[in-house]
């Protein structure tokens, strides 16, 4: 019953050698590929031909294929993740596509991600906000109290898991026009915010998190919504809400 | 070679206690002279790194990812076993252990296990402590579900994503201590070698993937917790950059590797969809708590479907076989993986697949009868209780939605049909690796100082794992095992010193890597590596993978020889060494996937008997169950690198004792 068949599409993607070059876009056409293919396994089939042809093939970033590593990063005709809701670009399949379409493919486009290579971006910014204060301060003895000792609301419980779904795959921060990386920031506030564990360092938290995120860069918010609509998993502007209401708590405390 | 277990004597439930009151540590004001190197950083490496770094060790942890964030246990599904009895439903430390030992069909260590067992209630009071959020009732305490191979519910989770929460969780553990500066973190970075100075593991070579730098890094103590090897087979559901060469370059320095023929395959899988494909999408096991298996019960049926005449919904209930229901009615659709996978084999070998392509592999994931039976639950629960059969399904829908949703999603994404309304179509995929590198009780390879944890090392599974297992053994390994064992080790070099990297030992492992690399480069064939990757792949499929016999086996360990000498004089690798250059990676790594792929071959040509994962078709019982020789076969095969022509490896075995466990065959009728 599957209703596969095979197209043919041109390809405009965007070439660059490393950080220091410049880029352009490059054309490109393909023939049969089959519309149950992922996007990226286009993408294979393309580089499979241009290494044949003795050409370097295209870098971009990937690896688990089913949506949940957040390293898949492409924009593609204009769109973080391409022209389908509340997937990442492995998820994307080629069936959302027709027979002689151009398709445009290029990298997440923000100061804070510079490019590396082709459509490989850096986004080592998130880690190091992170790495500021996304954490609960717990040794990791195993020597804490029985995890049933601390009852948690429900609502809660899954609220908390609904921020801390995000991957951080950075596609709110390509989408934003401003380049802001609130919806990140404010989900992982938010998964802590919701949870009595690490309540204690909230305040240092949300201040660390907040100054690391300016320093690297990112923009601020201006309520566009963009980031929403792009996230792939549905991470929800309430989360930048909460995150604010935290700052502010935070900053007159 | 000789292989010393250091297993503890003593009773099983006292042997890991009395064993850590006996172990050497290092003072707190001496653990900053010491170095750790910690490769990979999915559950089993960024809870060891994170804990080393917590107690004090100068820590560097690499990962080929852009974040240690995106390691493969992120994709885990479905849950985390733990032996709290929170239930009341007759869990126990011992009732994990006996599961555990049984789910790997007898050929796993009974104090490894018992050991995993022990410490799987400190992991989810951890867990909870750094804030993964695992659902809830609304009680406000932990929810459980159950999964193949057990009769009680032990199961933490969070929603399908458990393992993205628990490595999360991990990370951010990690990511506090880089935070700190007491681990430093080396993204994008591959490990290819690794360096041994008078015998020890003194450190790695690692090259940085972005500048193409290769960079020298020593230690007192090496940990590999790098995964595992299913991509062995091309398709599979690993991650698409998990690779073996870590625990293979480890292997080629002198380290045993254990039970490579053990692989699991997983039942529930998204069906290959054509010769494009480049992975498989898994369908988390815990969809078996609520949908039913079936084919249909007539060829005719099953034609008709495959030739797009007739649709899974217009075949009647009596036409229809559940298979697993028919064949084990106590465990019914919750039997093991293994059972689970091979029982879809048999009955699409047998001409009742459903898949429209050419490989007709494919069986049905029905949730029609859970939606009849919870929406009917729903609607009295609201006081109706003369429900319509439009208010039932439509209940019985928003029930399987607010419990499996994600997973729904991403099927329909991924298939362009509504499992809501159609029933799943999956098959039986490689997924996880029980074999690795051989550790003893302390998880040290045979080359002192070189420790493995998680996927990488061979230890707790058997030949078989059970759901909601893995994860529970990689944060066992990092959180809970390695701090001790590794402090064990580490006591005697309190006065070593810095490690240095100009040393001969430095200069000779940097040079196999160059040349390595210098070859791939220059070699100038005319076939790309995923050519001879896919082809590794069918050789593998078709004659290592769900059933194996000997003639088989033998052909395949000629193949891949073949294979190997093609690939080294035909293989093309554009680019340069000093840049991002993601085909020379996928060179370095086919390389190592072909010599394993010939020794998986090997180790189970050997073992001529069927246990778990690993199924030699000559030894089966009358009904098509596996059939075990515990005489002559209960052992772990470890094998011993001798240069490299893989096939004069040399077999050691490693004796398993049950002393405190009976064995049985493992039934699960």
């Amino acid at each position: 019953m599957s209703s596969a068949k095979n197209i043919n599409i041109n390809l405009k993607i965007w070439r660059q050698k490393n950080a220091k070059t410049k880029g352009s876009m490059e054309t490109y056409k393909l023939d049969n590929v089959s519309t149950a293919s992922s996007f990226l396994e286009m993408l294979d089939q393309l580089n499979e031909q241009l290494v044949n042809e003795r050409k370097e093939p295209i870098a971009f970033d990937h690896d688990c294929r089913e949506g949940i590593c957040g390293m898949c990063s492409l924009y593609i005709n204009g769109r973080a993740h391409g022209p389908d809701t509340g997937i990442t670009t492995c998820q994307l399949h080629m069936r959302m596509f027709k027979d002689g379409d151009t398709i445009y493919v290029e990298p997440w486009r923000s100061k804070a991600f510079p490019v590396i290579k082709d459509l490989v971006v850096d986004r080592s910014a998130f880690d190091r906000i992170q790495q500021a204060g996304g954490f609960v301060s717990v040794n990791t003895s195993g020597n804490t109290i029985d995890a049933n000792a601390t009852p948690i609301n429900k609502d809660d419980a899954d609220k908390s898991f609904e921020a801390a779904a995000c991957i951080g795959c950075g596609a709110c921060v390509a989408t934003c026009k401003n380049g802001s990386a609130m919806l990140f920031v404010g989900a992982k506030v938010s998964q802590y915010a919701l949870l009595p564990q690490g309540k204690i360092e909230a305040t240092n938290r949300v201040l660390n998190m907040v100054r690391q995120m300016d320093e690297e860069g990112f923009g601020n918010c201006t309520n566009t919504g963009a980031c929403e609509i792009e996230c792939p998993k549905g991470i929800s502007l309430e989360n930048i809400a909460r995150m604010n209401r935290e700052y502010l708590k935070a900053s007159i405390k | 070679m000789k292989l010393d277990s250091k297993i503890p004597e003593g009773h099983i439930s006292q042997k890991w206690t009395d064993y850590k009151d006996h172990l050497k540590l290092v003072a707190p004001n001496n653990r900053p002279k010491i170095d750790i190197i910690v490769v990979g950083t999915g559950l089993a490496g960024a809870s060891a790194a994170a804990s080393l770094g917590e107690m004090g060790y100068n820590v560097k942890a690499f990962c080929f990812q852009d974040s240690p964030r995106r390691a493969h246990s992120i994709a885990a599904q479905g849950g985390i076993n733990a032996a709290k009895n929170y239930q009341n439903d007759g869990d126990s430390t011992f009732r994990l252990f006996y599961d555990t030992i049984k789910g790997g069909d007898y050929r796993a260590r009974e104090a490894n296990v018992h050991r995993l067992a022990e410490v799987s209630g400190n992991i989810i009071d951890q867990c909870v402590a750094q804030g993964v959020p695992f659902a809830r009732d609304y009680g406000g305490l932990l929810d459980n579900r159950s999964f193949g191979g057990t009769q009680v519910q032990r199961t933490f989770y969070a929603a399908g994503q458990t393992g993205q929460q628990l490595l999360l969780g991990a990370y951010s553990a990690l990511s506090r201590q880089i935070g700190l500066g007491r681990v430093q973190m080396f993204n994008r970075h591959e490990m290819l070698d690794l360096v041994k100075v008078d015998g020890k593991a003194r450190g790695i070579i690692a090259r940085n993937l972005v500048t193409g730098e290769i960079e020298r890094h020593s230690a007192h103590a090496v940990i590999i917790a790098s995964g595992g090897y299913g991509n062995v087979y091309f398709l599979s559901t690993n991650a698409m950059g998990s690779n073996v060469t870590a625990g293979w370059k480890v292997h080629k320095q002198g380290a045993a590797f254990a039970n490579p023929c053990y692989v699991q395959i997983h039942p529930t899988c998204i069906p290959v969809h054509g010769t494009n494909q480049s992975k498989l999408t898994l369908m988390s096991e815990s969809l078996r708590n609520s949908g039913r298996i079936w084919v249909p019960k007539k060829k005719e049926d099953a034609e008709a479907i495959r030739a797009g005449k007739l649709k899974p919904t217009q075949i009647a209930e009596e036409d229809r076989d559940y298979y697993l229901e028919r064949r084990y009615p106590a465990f019914g659709n919750l039997v093991p993986r293994d059972v689970a996978s091979r029982a879809a084999k048999e009955r699409c070998d047998a001409g009742f697949g459903i898949e429209a392509n050419d490989t007709n592999e494919g069986v049905y994931l029905d949730f029609s009868t859970e939606i009849q039976n919870k929406g009917k639950q729903a609607a009295y629960a609201k006081g109706n209780h003369h429900p319509t059969a439009e208010e039932i399904t439509a209940l019985g829908k928003q029930w399987l939605e607010e419990k499996y949703g994600n997973l729904f999603t991403m099927y329909q994404k991924i298939t362009d049909e509504n499992p809501y309304e159609t029933p799943m179509k999956i098959y039986p995929a490689v997924h996880y690796t029980m074999g690795g590198v051989w550790v003893d009780y302390n998880l040290q390879s045979t080359i002192p100082g070189c420790f493995v944890a998680g996927e990488a090392n061979f230890s707790d599974h058997g030949a078989n794992r059970l759901g909601a297992s893995a994860l529970m053994q990689g944060l066992a390994d990092g959180y809970f095992v390695l701090p001790y064992t590794v402090s064990d080790y580490l006591a005697d070099d309190i006065r070593t010193g810095k490690i240095p990297t100009n040393s001969p030992e430095f200069d000779e492992a940097e040079k196999r890597v160059k040349d390595s690399i210098n070859f791939f480069l220059n070699n100038n064939g005319t076939k790309t590596v995923d050519h001879f990757h896919k082809r590794l792949g069918l050789i593998m499929w078709n004659k290592v993978g769900m059933g194996r016999n000997e003639q088989g086996l033998k052909e395949a360990i000629a193949e891949i020889a073949a294979l190997k000498d093609e690939f080294y004089k035909d293989v093309f690798v554009p680019g340069s060494a000093d840049e991002l250059n993601p085909e020379l990676e996928k060179a370095l790594r086919v390389a190592d996937f072909i010599e394993l792929g010939q020794l998986m071959a090997m180790d189970a040509l050997q073992r001529k008997e069927s246990c778990g994962g690993h199924f030699r078709e000559e030894y089966q019982d009358s009904e098509g169950e596996t059939l075990r020789d515990d005489e002559n076969f209960k052992f772990v095969g470890a094998w011993e690198y001798k240069g490299d022509d893989i096939s004069k490896e040399e077999l050691h075995k490693e004796e398993l004792k049950y002393e405190f466990i009976k064995i049985a065959a493992r039934n699960y009728k």
